[in-house]
């Protein structure tokens, strides 16, 4: 028999298995889940969810599909939380330190409080990456923003009303398309398909038969 | 620290042979031997398990049971519901919010089409977000479409449609440049020089990532880009059946509000089907490595409007699911983690297999090692081999888990099980579907004015797709299906739109005799403890 734990959903108590997500929780207690339910594998970040344990004073964030419940857990999804998406011309934009001012400028609101961080289901430095952000660091700000999945839970903690994840978002985006170095090999490989350079060899390939097919393709080198 | 015993003890006998393993180089199977492992031990050829269909533009093709029962279901909605509103007019409907769709939708906005798109879950809730090991293009001195081509060809067993994978392999370089100038962030060395590493199957590296989390990378900015278009996204909306002209052709869907259940027209002139792949619907009792909404539905829609299917009957298994512990049964393990240099190890500590065959003949020899031989590790849901992860480590120099697979490392740690450390038990997962519907070089399937893109197409691959020929082959055939669906719009008059074709299908179910018993599209899966069908 497998051990069971209470969990509260919604402040509504059902017994779960002991070994369930938070996710599995609710699809145990009957829940058809829509919204709040994405990849179930924590990439996603359409499962945020809060909760308290019964005794402890501390509130927590996780991701609902990668949490194992725990005995008088209360649980309140966060399936959506109204983020401000500044819509920008990537073409047009340029990785200075003003853009971030005219796009987002609640984030030199930053009070330092560190909620963010606390909050993050990622267990990332939020607050540092806002940091960043704000002193046009975007290369910096990307790579400590990298593994965000979007979720939105730091920004319901923010007193400043920041939209994290999506001054992040800009921020990677500027730091890939203008920061990060050039691809020399890769410009050059697009210029000589579009001469067609390579049309030649793929069409002799294509027009082999099936046994050579096999046979080239049985003895290609693999390089180590 | 694995608490079984069982596990633990046969951990221990893995970190013994750590050593010894990692100076073997396992030889690679030859083609006869590949060919008995697969016929003996690959789900595909689990006859009992597959379906002749009785009805419609493929009949007589062998599919999955479960898809039997859905493509010849009936109809969520009834045929003669009144039609004369339209909710949504548009050029063109993209159906489908993952990298194909969102790709389709940035092109045919690019070339000035009005486009709208509609997803079953947000935007990004999609197998495109989960991708994690990365996606090739031979971009490299060394390298050339024709070996790509070559690798994809013979790795698909000889069975994909030409002119597409020639498609692929030749845009492939244009797809990795697209995506970095809209600011994806592939691994770089400080020269610019693409980080690139093998998959299984391929003979050139040309795994291009974004650490282990590339589809996500892709996914995000994608996302990004059609928000900052202005392209509308009506979310939490699926399709359920699509809407024919008079004389054939796709001209709208019927959606449904997934939280109202409310339905809604959309008229347009063309139509692109990006609704992925199959994943939850757990053929042979399989788990998944699939986002919640991989249900099939673009194969239903399809299928009942007149589109044949192509390979409806190979499946993917990865290799390489979670199989411990419970929590994440049947996610993925990217390939990655073998590419980087985790070897799969029996229960006895033994090397029995070299970790960079394709995905079909890895799937078939673990599931050989783990029946018939009776090498694999018993835990609490069957049985499973070892990944041995701390190798990567000893291989590459300490910190190359955290930088190169941040995503598995956290996976696995949130159950205590520090992949630096301790190696992971794994066991195949229904990955990938990859057949699906059949489609011109220009995207279009059997029905006018519908195209398809994505993991719903079936032939780019043939029988077996390579790891990263999917994430390129969303990104070169979703913009080519938005680029034509927006040049065929320009010259489409409206005509009346239908569900005859609805009408037509039900009435060819009753002649054959055939009742599956269910509605489809399927939508979501039945996961509510109460067994009740969304
Ligand atoms: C865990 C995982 C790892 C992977 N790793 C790799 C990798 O490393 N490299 C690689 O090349 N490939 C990889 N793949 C495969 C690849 O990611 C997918 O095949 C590809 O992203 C599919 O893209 P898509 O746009 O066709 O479908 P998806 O990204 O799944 O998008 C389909 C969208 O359509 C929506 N939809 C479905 N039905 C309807 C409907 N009826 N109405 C409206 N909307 C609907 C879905 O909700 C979803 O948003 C991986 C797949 C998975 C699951
Ligand atoms: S930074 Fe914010 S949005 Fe991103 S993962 Fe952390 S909590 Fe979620
Ligand atoms: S929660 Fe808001 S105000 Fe507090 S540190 Fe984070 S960004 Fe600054
Ligand atoms: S469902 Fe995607 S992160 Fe939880």
């Amino acid at each position: 028999m497998e051990q069971m734990v209470n969990v509260y959903l919604y402040g509504k108590r059902y017994a779960v298995p002991a070994s369930a997500t938070i996710m599995e929780a609710m699809e145990f207690a009957g829940y058809q889940l829509v919204r709040g339910c994405g990849c179930r594998n924590g990439f996603c970040g359409a499962c945020a969810t809060l909760y308290r344990i019964a005794g402890d004073r501390e509130l927590h964030a996780c991701l609902a599909c990668s949490t194992k419940v725990e005995d008088n857990m209360y649980v309140a999804t966060l399936p959506f939380f109204p983020l401000v998406k500044a819509v920008y011309d990537i073409e047009k934009v340029r990785p200075s330190q003003q853009i971030m001012m005219q796009l987002y400028p609640e984030i030199y609101a930053c009070v330092g409080c560190n909620a963010c961080t606390k909050a993050c289901t990622q267990g990332l430095n939020v607050m540092q990456y806002i940091a960043y952000a704000q002193r046009g660091e975007y290369e910096k700000c990307a790579e400590e923003s990298f593994d965000c999945v979007m979720c939105g839970v730091c920004s319901s903690r923010c007193p400043a009303g920041i939209s994290h994840p999506q001054v992040a978002m800009l921020a990677r985006r500027l730091n890939g398309k203008y920061l990060a170095p050039i691809c020399e090999h890769l410009d050059k490989r697009v210029e000589e398909i579009k001469e067609g350079r390579y049309e030649a060899l793929l069409q002799e390939l294509m027009a082999q038969s099936p046994e050579e097919l096999r046979r080239l393709y049985n003895t290609r080198d693999i390089e180590k | 620290m694995y608490q079984d015993p069982v596990i633990a003890a046969s951990a221990e006998l893995v970190a013994a042979a750590r050593e010894t393993n990692i100076h073997i180089d396992p030889p690679r199977m030859t083609a006869q031997e590949k060919e008995d492992l697969l016929k003996t031990y690959h789900p595909d050829y689990r006859e009992d398990q597959f379906e002749v269909l009785r009805v419609g533009p493929s009949k007589g093709q062998k599919v999955p049971r479960e898809l039997a029962a859905l493509l010849q279901g009936r109809s969520r909605i009834s045929p003669s519901m009144d039609l004369r509103k339209a909710d949504y007019e548009t050029d063109v409907l993209v159906i489908g919010g993952g990298g194909a769709g969102a790709s389709a939708a940035i092109e045919a906005h690019q070339a000035g089409a009005k486009v709208m798109v509609v997803t079953k879950l947000r935007m990004g809730d999609a197998n495109t977000m989960m991708a994690e090991g990365g996606i090739q293009a031979a971009d490299k001195p060394g390298d050339s479409p024709a070996q790509h081509f070559l690798d994809a060809y013979g790795g698909g067993h000889f069975a994909a449609q030409k002119d597409l994978l020639a498609k692929l392999v030749t845009e492939a370089p244009e797809a990795i440049q697209w995506l970095s100038n809209l600011g994806v962030e592939f691994d770089k060395a400080p020269d610019g020089t693409m980080i690139t590493t093998h998959g299984g199957g391929t003979s050139r590296k040309r795994m291009h990532a974004a650490k282990d989390y590339s589809g996500a990378e892709i996914m995000r900015t994608l996302r990004d880009e059609v928000i900052n278009r202005g392209i509308p996204v009506i979310d939490f909306t699926s399709a359920v059946e699509l809407l024919l002209d008079e004389s054939g052709r796709c001209a709208g869907a019927v959606l449904m509000n997934m939280e109202t259940r409310e339905l809604l027209i959309a008229r347009a002139k063309t139509v692109v089907l990006a609704t992925g792949g199959a994943g939850r619907l757990h053929y042979q009792g399989f788990p998944t490595s699939n986002h919640y909404g991989a249900t099939a539905d673009g194969l239903v829609l399809g299928y009942r409007a007149g589109a044949r299917l192509l390979y409806p009957d190979t499946l993917q298994y990865h290799p390489t699911g979670a199989a411990f512990p419970a929590q994440i049964f049947g996610a993925l393990v990217t390939e990655k983690v073998r590419s980087v240099g985790a070897m799969l190890i029996n229960a006895k500590g033994q090397a029995f297999m070299n970790p960079l065959e394709t995905r079909d003949v890895s799937a078939a020899a673990i599931i050989r090692e783990c029946s018939d031989r009776g090498n694999g590790v018993k835990t609490p849901a069957g049985y499973a081999v070892w990944l041995d992860t701390p190798m990567i480590e000893r291989k590459h120099g300490p910190g190359t888990i955290e930088k190169r697979i941040p995503a598995m490392m956290r996976m696995f740690g949130k159950y205590g099980i520090d992949i630096r450390k301790e190696p992971i038990l794994v066991y195949p997962t229904l990955h990938y579907q990859n057949g699906g519907l059949k489609i011109s070089v220009d995207g279009q399937s059997d029905v006018e004015n519908l195209f398809v893109a994505g993991e719903a197409v079936g032939g780019i691959h043939g029988r077996n797709r390579l790891m990263g020929n999917s994430l390129l082959d969303i990104i070169v055939f979703g913009r080519s299906a938005g680029r034509h669906a927006a040049a065929k719009a320009a010259g489409v008059t409206p005509g009346r739109a239908a569900l005859s074709h609805v009408e037509a299908f039900h009435a060819a179910l009753d002649q054959a005799g055939v009742d599956t018993g269910v509605v489809s599209p399927k939508l979501l899966p039945t996961y509510n403890s109460l067994g009740k069908d969304f």
